[in-house]
């Protein structure tokens, strides 16, 4: 349970990183806070034979509130988004998500990006970037590109970042007035990984949104009516069977669709009431 | 930019328990390694390896952290604490130690550091942390011996004490 050898490059610039990423190309991976990488590297699961490590990149260590949106950088952990004042004020589901971000003794170092990065399919941060639409800026030595949850998700534990690019920042939308959001999860254990987690967003217009994680490969999202509308059950029925549920040690697909139908309910419920 | 080559072993810098020191290791060294076979502080525990146990956990610039979880060479320049820097003389337990014995908050004492580390870090952070805060702040370990209450109530009565003995000197 020890990692392969590496080479460990020290970032003190965003160019010093993106030189030190193309010049390893496929062999170099982006290290901040390592909280799902050493895992990865200490079972031998990733190789890499580069480290480069951005978390005293200054660029990177910023939260900024621009206008209708928070952008977090790559080297922002995610203790210093739990604690940013305004966060519950701007994105409540993402202070309602925190806590069950892994445990306090990660947070203090995993980064919001690199849970981005890291894509499990149960995890609650690719959660939020789907149901909030958000979006992933990044960067390579030449060229800069933004994605959405949809095209940056490629499967478990697989995105689109290319060999010499890495993710500079995330954005998440911040919402009008009179928006409600509302986040539930069901964990063996608190911190362990979702069975299911659902987000809603329940917006002044009427218009729901459902958001699940730990069912298929990514997370997935749908429309949805108001609760009492007569095709509600019917849609979160289909699209809880269109998630390919699977059975595994922790549960089973059935249990994991019975939960997508009544979590998803009592989520959506939840993010409507809280829309004033 | 510090490049550590994969090979040989290279000098990382940083402050353990309130003192300077400069160690040897390679760039794929963890730093529960570091501190346990380079400098030899074996009071980190090293359980699953992969972040999930908590038993290596000691604290960073005050965090709790992983040390399992953390390369050596990302220590650089950092402040770190381990339980042999909990005594606040040499023979004596600090509160939180004390009320561990105590109350029988352990038996075996594979996980005791850790979870030292991280309750030290949530009482220095938040005095008035709950029963709700400390029992979440400890789903972050695994202990197979006590089944958690008596650490609960140990981390209490370190609370309280600790408490007292600020009003005291206030």
């Amino acid at each position: 349970m020890k990692p392969a050898p590496f080479h460990y490059v020290r970032a003190d610039a965003l160019d010093e990183a993106l030189d030190a990423l193309h010049e390893g190309g496929d062999q170099a991976r982006v290290i901040a806070g390592g909280q799902s990488l050493v895992p990865m590297l200490n079972m031998r699961l990733a190789r890499p034979s580069v480290l480069v490590d951005i978390t005293r990149v200054p660029e990177l260590k910023r939260i900024e509130q621009r206008k209708e949106q928070v952008r977090v950088g790559a080297a922002v952990r995610q203790v210093e988004l739990e604690r940013w004042a305004p966060l519950a004020g701007l994105l409540p589901m993402i202070a309602a998500m925190m806590p069950w971000v892994g445990h306090t003794q990660t947070r203090s170092r995993g980064t919001i990006c690199g849970s981005l990065a890291h894509a499990d399919p149960s995890a609650e941060l690719p959660l939020a970037l789907l149901a909030l639409g958000g979006e992933m800026h990044l960067r390579n030595r030449r060229k800069k590109r933004v994605l959405p949850a949809s095209a940056f998700f490629m499967g478990m534990m697989a995105t689109a970042v290319e060999p010499g690019e890495m993710i500079e920042a995330v954005a998440f939308p911040t919402h009008p007035m009179g928006t409600g959001t509302a986040f539930r999860e069901i964990a063996r254990r608190h911190g362990d990984f979702a069975i299911v987690a659902c987000a809603a967003i329940a917006r002044p217009d009427g218009a729901n949104r459902l958001a699940v994680g730990g069912v298929a490969d990514t997370p997935q999202a749908i429309d949805l009516p108001d609760p009492s509308d007569d095709g509600f059950e019917d849609a979160l029925n289909e699209f809880a069977w269109s998630l390919g549920a699977r059975d595994d040690l922790h549960a089973s697909a059935r249990y994991r669709r019975d939960l997508v139908r009544s979590l998803g309910r009592q989520t959506v419920k939840e993010a409507i009431a809280c829309r004033s | 930019m510090p490049k550590l080559s994969r090979a040989g072993r290279h000098a990382i810098g940083f402050r353990l328990n309130g003192r300077a020191v400069t160690a040897q290791a390679p760039a794929r060294m963890l730093l529960t390694d570091l501190l346990r076979h380079v400098l030899g502080e074996t009071g980190t525990h090293v359980g699953c390896e992969h972040g999930v146990c908590g038993a290596c956990t000691v604290q960073v610039d005050g965090e709790p952290v992983r040390a399992c979880l953390m390369l050596a060479a990302q220590a650089e320049g950092a402040d770190i604490r381990t339980v042999e820097g909990l005594e606040p003389a040499a023979g004596e337990l600090s509160p939180l130690q004390a009320a561990f014995r105590e109350h029988f908050a352990l038996q075996c004492g594979f996980c005791t550091a850790g979870i030292l580390m991280s309750l030290d870090a949530l009482l220095a952070r938040a005095p008035d942390a709950s029963e709700d805060a400390i029992r979440e702040h400890l789903s972050g370990h695994l202990c197979r011996c006590t089944g958690y209450a008596p650490i609960v109530n140990a981390a209490l009565a370190a609370q309280a004490q600790m408490k007292e003995e600020e009003d005291a000197n206030a």
